[in-house]
């Protein structure tokens, strides 16, 4: 068994982040994709144990920077390294990730669950039942994934990354096609699962959900970090002008 | 025009009257295509999976020539294996030419590149939509490999019949291999193929129309299953 990635080290904060461990952090991150730099040289402290909000406009590079952070992309240039060590495959196992659009197995939904528990060795079929239920899900078992509500596909989504218990969430823009009833479900699992030990990285254009859910907020811009600040500071007296801008809802050019 | 009639009547009392001699045929038909596409499905299903999933140079090559291959002329199969399997040939010691055996192996290379390319298709398709989600999940090739064979059943059965219909229905390659010789190798092709040109064009049609109510009803019976499963195990 691997280290388990809350095994932290010390790194030294972003003036406006309070001091503590860091869980992750990235060092002169570059992606590029022909000529252009899509995201230009990040260093990027990860506290541990907070729920970190990540913003920008359009194209800032949020999803990549998560692609990146996940594992599912190589950095052109750079390091990603959690607990100090670079991803391998036994610390990208405790990490999971929801995408904007769900993709479901096209299976029923507890098979749908069974798939990642057996995945990670552990079939057991009350497990399936209880991850179900807790997402509000077990009446549904039976039926085919792909059938539910664009709301229920994305917390059986959202379901079928906590069953492989990660100590990592990243949520990308989870939330961006469902209606408040469908957000809200979706937001109170996240804050079960992180109040249970999970750190959440969650990408969002939603200001009233970054507000509802940010310990801390990163800020990106045209691919480079603009701002990290806590989230106190960041809605009420942001640092960056890019962030001032975007929180003003001014058309950033 | 008078054929028409004579020969549904013939084709209607041979298959009441269960016809040893036609039942032969009809079996022997079935008995090979039916295990052609299993070895198709065998070497084609891996084939096209490992095409699909894998990124490796040449592999546009390899698709261009599989969905080529997907066009064999039956009656250039039939020669090559003729030549294989013939006394001088290289699998002559296997005295294998003129037997069902040889019938089935024409059948089977030349129905393989179908289900290769076009579950390779399906395939890649599917992965294309999965990969990004078992990339995350850390989802080992063979485990993604299985769940997409798995997911996209439904649609590979189609492929299957797609082999089937094909292999049934030919008769270059079986009647090079094979030699239409009657109660041993006589498949209906080749038994409609011979019935022409003796003139016995009764007996000729009643078979085809034996021959088309079998494909008609595979085919049938595949995509009713298929859409009543579509129905409930996926949307």
């Amino acid at each position: 068994m691997p280290d388990a990635i809350a095994i932290g080290t010390r790194c030294a904060w972003p003036r406006a982040i309070r001091d503590g461990d860091c869980l992750g952090e990235t060092r002169g991150l570059v992606y590029q994709a022909g000529d252009s730099r899509l995201i230009d040289g990040i260093d990027l402290m990860i506290p541990r144990g907070s729920i970190t909000v990540m913003m920008g406009p359009n194209g800032a590079g949020k999803s990549l920077l998560l692609r990146l952070l996940h594992g599912l992309l190589t950095p052109t240039a750079g390091q990603v390294l959690w607990s100090g060590r670079p991803l391998d495959a036994g610390l990208r196992q405790q990490q999971a990730m929801v995408f904007q659009r769900p993709v479901l197995l096209r299976r029923s939904v507890a098979a749908n669950i069974r798939f990642v528990l057996k995945l990670r060795g552990r079939p057991d079929p009350t497990r399936v039942d209880e991850i179900l239920s807790e997402v509000g899900l077990d009446a549904h078992a039976k039926q085919p994934a792909r059938l539910l509500s664009g709301g229920e596909q994305q917390r059986l989504n959202l379901a079928r990354a906590l069953a492989s218990d990660p100590r990592v969430l990243f949520l990308d823009e989870p939330t961006a096609n469902l209606d408040p009833a469908s957000t809200a479900a979706i937001e109170a699992i996240v804050k079960r699962a992180h109040s249970s030990g999970t750190k959440i990285i969650f990408v969002t254009h939603d200001l009233g959900q970054a507000r509802r859910l940010a310990d801390d907020v990163v800020f990106l811009d045209s691919g480079r970090l603009a701002e990290q600040s806590s989230a106190q500071t960041f809605f009420n007296n942001p640092l960056s002008q890019a962030a001032r801008d975007y929180l003003d809802g001014r058309l950033v050019l | 025009m008078q054929d028409f009639g004579e020969a549904f009547a013939l084709a209607f009392r041979l298959v009441i009257s269960a016809d040893p001699d036609l039942l032969e045929i009809i079996l022997l038909s079935l008995k090979v295509s039916v295990t052609a596409v299993v070895i198709a499905c065998l070497i084609g299903l891996p084939l096209g999976t490992a095409v699909a999933m894998g990124r490796f140079p040449g592999r546009t090559g390899v698709i261009i020539l599989l969905n080529a291959l997907m066009g064999l002329p039956p009656v250039v199969v039939g020669l090559l294996i003729y030549l294989l399997l013939s006394n001088a040939g290289p699998l002559g010691w296997m005295r294998l030419l003129y037997t069902p055996t040889a019938m089935i192996i024409a059948q089977a290379v030349l129905i393989t590149p179908i289900v290769a390319a076009l579950s390779r298709e399906i395939l890649e398709q599917l992965n294309n939509e999965y990969a990004e989600q078992f990339h995350s999940l850390s989802v080992p090739g063979t485990t993604a490999a299985g769940a997409l064979l798995w997911d996209a059943r439904y649609s590979l059965l189609t492929v299957a019949l797609a082999g089937f219909g094909r292999a049934v229905a030919e008769v270059g390659a079986v009647i090079i291999v094979g030699g239409n010789i009657d109660h041993l190798t006589r498949v209906m092709t080749t038994a409609i193929a011979l019935e022409t040109s003796k003139g016995d064009l009764a007996l000729a049609l009643g078979l085809g129309i034996v021959l088309i109510t079998i494909a008609l009803s595979v085919n049938a019976a595949v995509m009713t299953l298929r859409l009543t499963a579509t129905r409930y195990a996926y949307a």
